[in-house]
């Protein structure tokens, strides 16, 4: 090894070393602040899909003589299901309108939604409702909740119809 | 667009000849970008395996088991750990500047449209090889990468159900979700092993080991950091509340802050345009190309020099086509060739002493063949004048762009045989010849001033004569910036020789020596003379 190596090993060393730190500082800093210290997250998800009876109608006489006899199914209901409407309230104040179509290219799947809402933290009150048939004045589900929200703290309300309707957590 | 760039190259050249000076031209790591990329895939995967050797999968034996090798066994496996992060941001931080670079200097446009192309989906590559392993510590961090990568997914209607939800509340979130991204941790960085080696199939010898001494530098640089700024969690995940502030790699994730504030929609739209654009660079516009090299079968024995000089592998040997008694000839692919001329130089047949009525090589260059090259060489020398006369062979990438008295601008210096020097000296063009190439950290053509040096110092066909005095030959590497440098470099050259005793061997160029039918006599001789007086006038002058 002649001079000059030793000197560019050295100073070359120092260098990347220098940038090295660089770039294991800049790994984890500076902070990012991703939700702000006083607040709080709501998030309203859930899948569910549209109740079809709405749509559904007996078969006329003559359509059931029309068809085999293994397939006289006396009701016919659209393939498609309805679409999904939810309101969410925080304080008396409507903070959500969602009309959720069905997925799937034939509308035959579930709605869904997944929404973060970002709240103050503190005392709020919350109204879900939600209408799954078209043909329901008013909604299906209704639920409410009080809840002191921690700064930081992860609020979420599901719906799932075999567990009651809407969960808070 | 091209004085944007040049301002852009005139610039890099200035940063890289301040690391020449602190890392010495043949470690400087700006011209070794590529090759660290590899080192530190070679690091990230050398050490991703062995801390996969003490990853438990799990919602918590994720983050206890990081947490065990971090602080129980920092020595090893957290030692590890950190190599892992740190060598995976070196790897981001190279790429970025090796794309700048590139770019820069023109080298993604035309024939080097494929590793350019190939070079896109290993940047997205990297990225989410970076991101998903991020997700496994399964820490404050992990979840914040989990939830805006997910709800960014989730922009994009194609899952059965919105895969955020999967992180809605600490039950939502199973042990086999670990199971899928230790899946996706080696898998996705497996398909980036595959592009890479894809990126670097059109370039001959590509360079993927950078210089020892570098290497050395920089994974020492790797462990010292290692110990003293070790790579930690930032707390367990707990999926009942949201991370509010945390410290995030603003290598891989510099694009988070900008996911949280701007739509998905935009996100997306941005992404698939940025990466559109940058794929489509090499076309907006495509670089107009000299001819690709032609091959000359009455010329060619072939003997597999220009397969193994050519730096895109634009040369392959062919079973022969003609009746020559020989088993191969060389074909090129006009896809790949640059037009560089390395081919030319390394030709056995490129020799500018043939004096038959035309001058043609086994390969030669259709918009600049060895008989025009010759041309221009002589009409060169016939510009110099005094004492110490240098005719310079330049390249036009170096500090020998511009046109001057007694220069010749090649597309790279490697184009001129060295039978080509031989000639100038031996037919009394000058009295001495440089030949200054591009910088030496990098040939804009890889291997120009490698197969330069080499034939030059007798190591590689074809060699420079021996008789070739090597005092009257000066190489110079000089980056685009340093032409005053050169100027001086030639001015000093052109005094040692002027303070020589005349070249013996050197005799007047004669006209059949470059084509011209044979003078007689009379002509000869005017000729001669001519040239003889010329010489005068200059040692005069």
């Amino acid at each position: 090894m002649n001079r000059d190596m030793i000197v560019h090993a050295v100073a070359g060393g120092a260098v990347t070393l220098a940038v090295t730190f660089a770039a294991a500082w800049l790994s984890a800093s500076p902070d990012w602040e991703s939700l702000g210290p006083d607040q709080a997250l709501v998030r309203i998800s859930f899948t569910h899909g549209g109740d079809r009876s709405a749509s559904c109608r007996d078969r006329t006489e003559e359509e059931l003589a029309a068809l085999p006899k293994n397939m006289r199914r006396k009701q016919i209901c659209d393939r498609s299901r309805p679409s999904v409407y939810v309101e969410l309230d925080m304080d008396g104040e409507t903070v959500l309108i969602r009309d959720l179509p069905p997925s799937g290219l034939s509308g035959t799947g579930t709605s869904r939604i997944y929404q973060r809402i970002e709240v103050p933290a503190g005392e709020h009150d919350f109204v879900a409702r939600l209408r799954d048939n078209p043909a329901t004045e008013g909604f299906d589900y209704t639920a409410e909740d009080s809840v002191n929200l921690r700064p930081g703290q992860s609020y979420v309300i599901e719906f799932d119809v075999e567990k009651g309707g809407f969960q808070f957590k | 667009m091209s004085r944007a760039r040049k301002l852009l190259q005139r610039g890099f050249d200035r940063v890289e000849r301040g690391f020449d000076l602190i890392f010495g031209p043949e470690w400087n790591p700006l011209a070794q970008l590529g090759p660290l990329g590899w080192l530190m895939f070679w690091v990230v995967a050398g050490t991703g395996l062995y801390l996969f050797i003490f990853f438990d999968t799990g919602v918590h034996a994720a983050y206890d088991s990081v947490e065990w090798l971090t602080n129980d066994h920092w020595f090893h496996a957290g030692l590890a750990r950190s190599l892992h992060r740190y060598a995976s941001d070196l790897m981001v931080m190279v790429m970025l500047v090796h794309i700048v670079r590139e770019f820069v200097n023109d080298r993604y446009r035309g024939k080097r449209w494929f590793s350019w192309l190939t070079g896109v989906p290993v940047l997205w590559f990297v990225y989410i090889s970076g991101i998903t392993g991020y997700w496994l510590v399964w820490d404050r961090l992990a979840q914040y990468v989990a939830l805006v990568s997910t709800e960014l997914l989730d922009a994009v209607p194609i899952f059965a159900e919105p895969i955020a939800r999967n992180f809605l509340t600490p039950e939502s979130l199973s042990d086999r979700f670990f199971t899928l991204m230790v899946f996706l941790h080696i898998a996705i960085p497996l398909m980036l092993l595959l592009m890479m080696w894809i990126h670097i199939q059109r370039i001959n010898e590509a360079r993927t080991r950078p210089p020892r001494g570098l290497t050395l530098m920089t994974l020492g640089a790797l462990v010292v950091v290692s110990f003293l700024l070790p790579a930690v969690s930032q707390g367990p995940a707990d999926l009942a509340t949201v991370p509010q502030t945390i410290g995030i790699d603003w290598f891989f994730l510099s694009l988070y802050p900008v996911i949280e504030m701007v739509p998905p929609g935009v996100i997306w739209t941005g992404v698939l345009l940025f990466s559109v654009l940058l794929a489509g660079l090499p076309w907006m516009p495509p670089r107009r190309e000299a001819d690709a090299a032609q091959v000359f079968l009455d010329h060619c024995n072939g003997c597999n020099r220009c397969v193994v000089d050519c730096p895109y592998s634009a040369i392959t040997l062919v079973p022969r086509s003609d009746d020559l008694p020989f088993s191969h000839e060389a074909k090129v692919n006009p896809d790949r060739c640059v037009a560089c001329g390395i081919c030319m130089g390394a030709c056995p047949s490129s020799t500018p002493f043939r004096r038959g009525a035309e001058l043609v090589t086994g390969i030669d260059l259709p918009g600049r063949p060895l008989a025009e090259l010759r041309e221009e060489v002589i009409a060169a020398a016939a510009e110099l004048t005094g004492p110490g006369r240098v005719l310079t062979l330049s390249c036009e990438h170096g500090a020998g762009v511009d046109a001057e008295p007694g220069r010749v601008v090649l597309p790279c210096v490697a184009m001129a045989p060295p039978s080509m020097v031989d000639f100038i000296l031996s037919r009394d063009l000058a009295d001495g010849v440089c030949v200054a190439g591009c910088a030496e950290r990098e040939c804009y053509h890889r291997y120009g001033r490698d197969w330069t040096e080499k034939r030059f110092a007798r190591e590689r066909d074809p060699y420079l004569r021996e008789r070739v005095p090597r005092e009257r030959v000066l190489t110079v590497w000089e980056g685009q910036t340093e032409s005053g440098k050169l100027k001086a470099e030639v001015q000093s050259f052109s005094e040692r020789l002027a303070a020589m005793p005349a070249y013996e061997r050197a005799r007047p160029l004669r006209p059949e020596d470059h084509g011209a039918p044979p003078a007689d006599t009379t002509k000869a001789d005017t000729t001669k003379a001519d040239t003889t007086e010329a010489g005068k006038t200059g040692d005069a002058t």
